[in-house]
């Protein structure tokens, strides 16, 4: 992935930072600029996610892509975070300590790198409240 | 809108093809449709290509030109486009030539599907096909492609009394059809122990619940019905032709174990053959993993979610039950050249349609096509009949 395409979506990746439709009070993430069900009646501002939520389904990646070879296994899951919108993350934790229903919490880790010598990127995967 | 008939399939042998380069595979495909319907390259009046990613797979972009070009096609200059949605491009492309057809701006139309997947390793094959899906909130993240239908299967799952065996019988019996199918990759019977001891990919899905890495080509001729009969004797009907889209990402989804432009996109499908289910008497759908075609019969609205796992391991699902599914052997057995999929599938109907099928015939008089692209954001459905 080229550095420009990463770094656009610094606030997204880094920080959970998504939109609320302050008509509906609907959140999104990734950020939209228009309120699907308000349209041009919705009044779209920005929202920042704390980050926490529950873990709606989930798999052990067992056998994964060159860039993240080096980590399996890990866990995949859906979450659901709190306000409402639904992602696609890891949860850092052992598998057994993963089930549907976890409630998780984000933090700041690294995802990958573009191989040796690349550009290693930064983002959000999800942890177990215990 | 005029009635559209095949009058021609042809269709390589699937599986990892050293010897054959991308332009030999659908140069195979299309040569066999031709002689299938006593035609030349002349008559054709179009093409339409599905292909996932030459761009990737091959470093080749430009398929529609490149392919009327290695056809012999060059000098008559017909308009030849590549048609892309994923593991759905080439239903989407039959759907494409249909329309072409129905209109009538076209008459003899060529679609076909072709993929060369094994000139990369499979590590990058695996992050192509993550393509797939979406590559900023997904692929990014460490998602796989095995691993988005295995958030599936664990859904599912969690919610349906379906056991790990039915899943596994799903691919015991596309094994046993496939074993039974000339150009199937897997041409060898599978128990239930090979399933369930296979390694796990992304859990709870095995190695043997993942279609394979393949290549392969596939194409169909199309006329107008009316016109058909000057080709073959065995005209097939397209009864109807139907498509929709959902959200990129699964995650989005409304309901993560059904894929609703499958259920559409089938609704769809019914509307414009005004038939009933019922009338279906088997049908090729997209068994990219073994939790794909449990979703796809019910999906589809065949039965009720959560039933199709009993119905699997009951039989109905198989040659001799009351609706077998995927007697080729499925993207499972038969194998998953991606773009070439949706046109095999239309080649497997024709084959069952006509009683080409050698050992893996079953009777009938209208068959069902069901091709996905993604985790279910393109949806293609085609209903076939004799005619």
């Amino acid at each position: 992935m080229s550095v420009a395409r990463f770094w656009r979506k610094i606030p997204q990746r880094y920080n959970l930072v998504g939109t609320r439709c302050e008509s509906c009070g609907r959140h999104y993430f990734p950020p939209r600029s228009f309120c699907p069900d308000c349209r041009r009646g919705g009044k779209i501002v920005e929202y920042r996610f704390p980050g926490t939520g529950k873990v709606v389904t989930y798999t052990v990646i067992r056998s994964a892509s060159e860039q993240f070879e080096n980590i399996t296994p890990y866990v995949l899951a859906i979450i659901q975070l709190d306000e409402g919108p639904r992602l696609t993350s890891q949860v850092v934790a052992k598998p057994d300590e993963v089930a549907v229903g976890t409630r998780v919490r984000s933090v700041f880790r690294r995802i990958m790198a573009d191989g040796d010598s690349g550009v290693i990127h930064y983002g959000t995967k999800f942890v177990p409240v215990k | 809108m005029r009635d559209v008939a095949i009058i021609g399939i042809g269709c390589t042998t699937f599986g990892e093809k050293w010897e054959a380069s991308f332009r030999d595979l659908f140069v195979e495909a299309g040569s066999l449709a031709l002689a299938d319907a006593e035609l030349a390259g002349e008559h054709i009046d179009a093409m339409y290509v599905g292909n996932m990613s030459a761009g990737r797979f091959i470093e080749q972009e430009h398929i529609g030109a490149l392919i009327a070009d290695y056809a012999g096609l060059s000098t008559r200059h017909i308009p030849s486009t590549r048609v892309e949605a994923a593991c759905a491009s080439g239903g989407l492309a039959f759907r494409q030539a249909v329309i072409a057809v129905a209109s009538g701006m076209e008459d003899i139309v060529v679609a076909a599907g072709v993929e060369k997947m094994t000139d990369v390793g499979t590590g990058a094959s695996v992050d192509t096909l993550a393509g797939a899906a979406d590559r900023e909130w997904e692929g990014f993240m460490g998602a796989t492609f095995p691993g988005l239908y295995a958030m599936i299967a664990t859904d599912y799952m969690h919610r349906y009394p379906l056991t790990r065996e039915q899943l596994a019988m799903v691919a015991v019996k596309n094994h046993r059809n496939g074993a039974k199918n000339p150009i199937a990759q897997f041409r060898s019977e599978i128990t239930l122990e090979t399933v369930l001891s296979s390694a796990l990919v992304a859990d709870p899905l095995r190695l043997f619940d993942c279609s394979p890495i393949t290549d392969g080509a596939a194409a169909v001729i199309l006329a107008p019905l009316e016109r058909a009969r000057e080709f073959t004797d065995t005209p097939v009907k397209v009864l109807a032709t139907a498509q929709a889209s959902d959200t990129i990402a699964l995650h989005d989804r409304r309901d993560i174990s059904c894929l609703d432009a499958t259920v559409v996109a089938g609704e769809r499908a019914f509307a414009m053959a005004r038939l009933p289910r019922g009338k279906i008497d088997f049908m090729e759908v997209h068994d990219c993993f073994t939790i794909a075609e449990i979703c796809a019969i019910e999906d589809l609205g065949f039965c009720k979610k959560g039933e199709a796992g009993r119905l699997t391991e009951e039989g109905v699902t198989a040659l001799n039950g009351d609706l077998p599914v995927n007697t080729s052997g499925g993207l499972k057995a038969c194998g998953h050249p991606v773009g070439a999929t949706g046109i095999k599938q239309v080649c497997e109907i024709v084959q069952q349609l006509r009683g080409e099928a050698g050992a893996r015939q079953v009777d009938g008089e209208i068959g069902l096509t069901h091709n996905v692209g993604g985790t279910g954001a393109t949806v293609v459905v085609h209903i076939l009949g004799v005619t």
